[in-house]
């Protein structure tokens, strides 16, 4: 049932520009493709590792900022570029893990917010190497491709290789003691296994995909600003992955689908997303905080219920334990 | 010259994160709660002390910090209190609140940054041989302290202050005993917003407020709490001084990378102490 549910996606996936009449919306979808790989990567620690973390845009912004440096100021060709910022960005975890590592729970979570704000201020004030606010244009020559189509299915094509190595490193037996350590620190602690490597472990994974999202969205915006790696688009990749269903594979894509398209819709209409974008995450917390398909399920079979006994409903917003 | 000049920036510019991260630190110390919305109270504290200065500058301090209070109390009692015991939906829902605040502060304020002129018996310098120090400055100095031990007394001196720290250690024996728990956190909140509020209002003559200013901050107040240890009053107060020093030199000394310094006493104490200089070791 769930392999025809992935093959049927994978297929509409495939035909989708297609049946979309237009670049605009074709654009739109590359979009998603390339905000679902990052809330991936923030579901990958968040979901899977219990550290939920809000400066992850630092990693795009790194990513995207080591690939348009090298490729658009000191003009590499953009294979090079894609290993300079694969690089670069990794590195930038792998030393980031090793600083918000050193706390849990919700100093983590303040820390790597803190973490994502300095790089924020570096790419604003640096302005010799960032251009500062006024960011990086990249020409046509310095991207993989610029075409809208090709671009399409470079984004898919990773995006479905790193869902299918990462379904293969969660089922494995160190995504196992990821899981582990999630839930039982201890208990693993004092079954011998080393909480701290397996956690940076997830850190670096989650980076290292946070990374590849980077240099994705360098490539179909042409551009880097700071505005990219604001503590609004860490957070509304954390609103992606509590949308779709933390911990689930599949769930912050649908999530990065939902708040892409609200966040294009919204702009035609009006100025004040930062605002809706703070009701939706009121909303998803407040009243669905499982995720909008399960948390739709449970309230629409709570209406159902209440109808067929004719009893008023006892609202069951029971409080998960997910907060842990 | 440059150096005691330096230094006594610093000091200022650290009075002013101490107003913000002891509010802070103060609402994460007892109830746990890491309220996200508090850079944005700070922004609308500036805003609000802009608007109300007609009324003089005392009168606008005091609007400030009743008006965060106002909310904070609002945003303890609808939202946090509802999420008891799920950590992370009272941190996101706090979170996703400072974008509304910060949002419909650029709508009522605009996005041109605004000044405040402080008032005119704190304007001019105090001279002292060579050097000249903005009286303005060393007023935000002395405000910090009165505050710093204020906020000492009543949380170790007064029967308020037993009552919070009892139903922090022991919320359902408090209760037990007939302390009204609830009451209690949303006056602490009310209280850490208050002083949100005020420390923008007093910032506003020195930073000036504009949008974007609490994302500024609020990574400055985090690793105030951070380095000076959770729920550390002393602690706040050392890590103001340690992110004031730091981030006043940064400035002047290597505008470009005056961020990136910052890493430096962050990686220093976690290493050492994760805990943070003064927090008590972790459960």
């Amino acid at each position: 049932m769930k392999t025809v549910g992935i093959i049927f996606i994978t297929a509409i996936a495939c035909i989708l520009p297609f049946l979309l009449p237009g670049n605009f919306y074709l654009g739109i979808a590359t979009q998603i493709l390339v905000y679902g790989l990052f809330a991936v990567s923030v579901n990958t620690l968040a979901g899977y590792g219990g550290m939920v973390s809000l400066g992850h845009a630092g990693f795009l912004g790194i990513a995207a900022y080591a690939y348009a440096v090298t490729s658009g100021t000191y003009g590499f060709s953009p294979w090079i570029a894609v290993g300079a910022a694969l690089l670069i960005g990794t590195a930038a975890a792998a030393v980031f893990g090793l600083i918000a590592l050193r706390t849990s729970g919700l100093s983590f979570l303040m820390i790597t917010l803190a973490l994502g704000q300095i790089v924020w201020g570096v790419a604003f004030r640096y302005t010799d190497l960032t251009n500062g606010d006024n960011g990086i244009s990249l020409g046509r020559a310095s991207v993989i491709s610029a075409d809208p189509l090709t671009l399409y299915y470079v984004c898919l094509a990773v995006l479905a290789l790193v869902m299918v190595l990462l379904a293969a490193f969660i089922r494995s037996p160190l995504g196992a003691a990821i899981k582990g350590v999630r839930d039982q620190p201890r208990r693993m602690s004092t079954l011998g296994y080393n909480t701290w490597a397996i956690r940076y472990v997830a850190y670096l994974v989650s980076g290292f995909v946070a990374t590849v999202s980077g240099i994705l969205y360098v490539q179909i915006f042409q551009f880097i600003s700071p505005h990219a790696l604001s503590l609004t688009v860490s957070s509304e990749a954390v609103l992606m992955v509590i949308a779709g269903g933390i911990g689930t594979l599949f769930g912050p894509l649908l999530g990065a689908g939902v708040v892409v398209l609200l966040k294009n819709v919204a702009s035609a209409y009006t100025d004040r997303w930062p605002t809706l974008l703070g009701c939706i995450f009121l909303f998803i917390i407040i009243a669905m905080p499982e995720g909008l398909l399960p948390g739709s399920k449970r309230i629409l079979a709570g209406m159902i219920g209440s109808f067929r006994k004719g009893a008023a409903p006892s609202a069951s917003l029971q409080p998960t334990s997910r907060a842990r | 010259m440059f150096w005691i000049t330096g230094l006594f920036n610093s000091l200022a510019f650290a009075a002013v994160l101490f107003l913000l991260a002891a509010g802070f630190s103060l609402i994460f110390g007892l109830m746990r709660v890491a309220n996200l919305t508090h850079g944005a109270f700070f922004m609308l504290g500036g805003y609000l002390a802009t608007s109300a200065i007609g009324a003089g500058f005392w009168i606008a301090i005091v609007a400030a910090g009743a008006g965060c209070a106002l909310l904070g109390g609002l945003v303890q009692h609808l939202l946090v209190q509802r999420l008891a015991g799920r950590e992370l939906a009272q941190v996101l829902g706090t979170l996703g609140l400072s974008f509304i605040v910060a949002d419909q502060c650029l709508l009522i304020w605009s996005g041109d940054p605004i000044s405040l002129a402080p008032p005119a018996f704190l304007q001019g310098a105090a001279r002292l041989g060579m050097f000249a120090f903005p009286l303005y400055r060393l007023f935000l100095i002395v405000v910090a302290a009165f505050v710093a031990i204020a906020l000492w007394l009543v949380v170790e001196r007064t029967t308020l202050g037993a009552k919070i720290r009892a139903a922090v250690d022991d919320r359902e024996m408090a209760r037990a005993t007939g302390i009204p728990v609830s009451r209690l956190f949303t006056v602490v909140f009310c209280l850490g917003s208050a002083l949100a509020g005020i420390g923008g209002a007093l910032a506003a003559p020195v930073l000036s407020v504009y949008p974007g200013l609490d994302t500024e901050m609020l990574p400055l107040a985090l690793l105030v709490v951070i380095l000076g240890g959770i729920g550390s009053l002393a602690g706040a107060l050392i890590g103001s001084v340690l992110i004031g020093i730091i981030y006043t030199f940064g400035q002047i000394l290597l505008p470009d990378l005056s961020y990136v310094i910052l890493f430096l006493p962050m990686v220093i104490v976690l290493a050492v102490r994760p805990e943070g200089l003064l927090g008590r070791q972790a459960a």
